[in-house]
């Protein structure tokens, strides 16, 4: 699914501009699941607005909507009404439904609540992980089902490199809660991000593969890889035409 | 400047000493964080004669520098043949295949292919990564340029091909300790002609690496030149033990280091009797080396401390060397 995390309040505060009435509009799937920008968080996000705006001595109005997905028309055509009266929308959506939203309402501002964060995973309660970065050209039965594009710091095609120790990668990834880094104090005293390991991504397809007796996918030097079905081919999209047709029956 | 035969383009040293049956040296040289030529020139006298190549660092551990193609080509102007390092971090198949053509041009002959260390150990943290290849797919690259005659796309170049000497690293202490031998084996059929490896202090991990090397039978593709780096004191070698990922440092060494110093209490008496000994130590890694199947050099990495190169090539009895680069350049 699509993992975001909120922005700070204050960051919202900062793009509401002269808004009277702000309507914050939750997203009901993948930002619902991850807890970000669901039904509850929209509330919560519209009632912290109201309070801060009457703290600051400029009150607003906000009220909140949420629908099941932001990022298809039909779900938008729902609101109308609501975003009618709204002269600024507070979205809670990923990146896609904000973007979506400005499309179907071109009349209005939208802003984002969210920082669309990866296409994750939730590893436990509270903690969500990358897996996959959507290149268009998915190399995993290769890689035993563990994504080197996602996972390896540096990408690598053939690894792992010469950084990988204890089944962990050189670099260190910094902690963040609510999305701030946290900072310690570091060697000589200054403030610094403090940092947590992540697991070599390559060490854990090697150890798989050998478990599964296929370490020969790996024994050949890998192609170098066509990038032109990421992101470098410029923005994407996917036509199907035995789709279209359907629709215009 | 007219000369266009190709039979009248100077080859590598270093592939030339290899090719003689010497006993291979190579070093390090690392630019300037600025622009001064002077610089180079001056790390290059303290290197001339006593190294058969050296590095030339390419933002060494991320952290910004004279582009090692410029820096190269200053040190092949001082008369010390240059090992150009490319890493895949800054630059994708394009700017690496043209800045490489370049380094061609202005007669450089040696080039290291890595991955490069990530950004975030460096001085611009902030800055997107690259990535475009890796190091593997790098040699084969230039492999193809070099006897194919062909880019990355499989179109042909124009003129004679780039005919560079092409190298690889491998740090055989990184984990999967056991699939490093296959990694090395990876990169010779990639093309890589001679291996850098990271710093060795554990001796014994190596000979196994080597000796599994020997089985998968790779040594007669590919000349093996063992990493050394010497100790200028028992806070390095531990900082080495403790901090550097994939670095393999037993205790006994960090020791031994100490050791070197105790019951000295001045100050910098004590770190010349460090640095006395970490010479005197990698002088005997040097001969442990030697006797290894399959080691056909030294890399030292003597990191910001050049001038501990001479007393150890020359004690480990590697000198003179066997054909220094300013005698054919100047010709």
């Amino acid at each position: 699914m699509i993992v975001a995390e909120q922005k700070p309040l204050e960051e919202i505060k900062g793009v509401l501009g002269d808004a009277e009435n702000v309507l914050v509009a939750g997203c009901g799937t993948c930002v619902t699941v991850c807890l970000a920008g669901g039904e509850k968080e929209a509330q919560l996000m519209a009632s912290a607005l109201r309070i801060a705006s009457r703290v600051d001595g400029t009150p607003i109005e906000a009220t909140d909507v949420t629908v099941q997905r932001q990022c298809e028309w039909e779900y938008l055509e729902m609101i109308e009404a609501e975003v009618e009266k709204a002269d600024l929308i507070v979205s809670l959506a990923c990146g896609i439904g904000v973007q979506t939203f400005a499309r179907h309402f071109p009349d209005k501002w939208v802003v984002p609540g969210l920082n669309t964060t990866f296409l994750g995973q939730p590893e436990e309660q509270g903690i969500w992980t990358e897996q996959c970065q959507a290149c268009g050209n998915c190399m995993l039965a290769m890689t035993g089902g563990i994504c080197p594009v996602a996972r390896c710091s540096k990408q690598v095609q053939n690894g792992p490199c010469g950084g990988s120790e204890h089944g962990l990668c050189e670099v260190k990834r910094i902690r963040r809660v609510d999305g701030v880094p946290v900072m310690v104090k570091g060697r000589g005293g200054r403030m610094m991000p403090a940092t947590e390991d992540v697991e070599c991504a390559w060490h854990l397809i090697h150890d798989r593969l050998k478990e599964h007796n296929r370490l020969d996918l790996i024994t050949g030097v890998q192609e170098p890889k066509d990038w032109t079905t990421s992101r470098d081919g410029g923005p994407r999209r996917i036509v199907r035409e035995d789709l279209i047709l359907m629709d215009e029956e | 400047m007219s000369e266009q035969s190709s039979a009248a383009t100077p080859q590598s040293n270093l592939a030339k000493v290899f090719a003689s049956g010497a006993f291979a040296v190579t070093g390090e040289l690392g630019p300037p964080k600025g622009a001064d030529p002077e610089v180079i020139r001056e790390k290059a006298k303290l290197l001339k004669g006593f190294v058969d190549a050296v590095n030339i660092t390419d933002n060494q551990t991320a952290v910004v520098r004279m582009s090692s193609i410029a820096a190269a080509a200053l040190s092949h102007q001082a008369g010390v043949e240059p090992i150009v390092q490319m890493t895949c971090r800054d630059r994708n198949r394009l700017a690496i295949e043209a800045d490489l053509l370049g380094a061609w041009a202005l007669g450089l002959r040696n080039l290291l292919c890595l991955s490069g260390d990530h950004q975030t150990f460096g001085n611009h943290k902030d800055s997107k990564n690259v990535w475009d290849i890796d190091s593997i797919q790098l040699v084969k690259m230039m492999e193809d340029m070099r006897s194919k005659g062909i880019f990355i796309n499989g179109e042909e170049l124009e003129g004679e091909p780039p005919d560079f000497f092409l190298g690889a690293v491998e740090n055989p202490f990184a984990d999967p300790l056991h699939y490093r031998p296959f990694r090395v084996a990876k990169k010779v059929r990639a093309g890589a002609k001679f291996l850098q490896t990271q710093c060795i202090y554990n001796m014994d991990k190596f000979k196994d690496f080597m000796s599994k090397l020997g089985d998968m039978g790779v040594l007669d593709d590919i000349h093996i030149m063992a990493g050394l780096s010497p100790l200028k004191g028992p806070g390095m070698a531990k900082y080495m033990r403790d901090m550097v990922p994939g670095m393999d440092v037993p205790d006994e060494v960090v020791e031994r280091m100490t050791g070197a110093g105790q019951g000295i209490e001045d100050k910098a008496e004590r770190s010349k009797a460090w640095r006395a000994e970490g010479i005197k130590y990698c002088i005997e890694q040097i001969q442990e080396v030697r006797e290894i199947p399959g080691v056909r050099g030294v890399h030292v990495m003597a990191i910001e401390w050049e001038e501990a190169v001479k007393p150890i090539v020359e004690g480990a009895g590697l000198l003179p060397r066997p054909q220094a680069i300013g005698s054919a350049a100047s010709a």
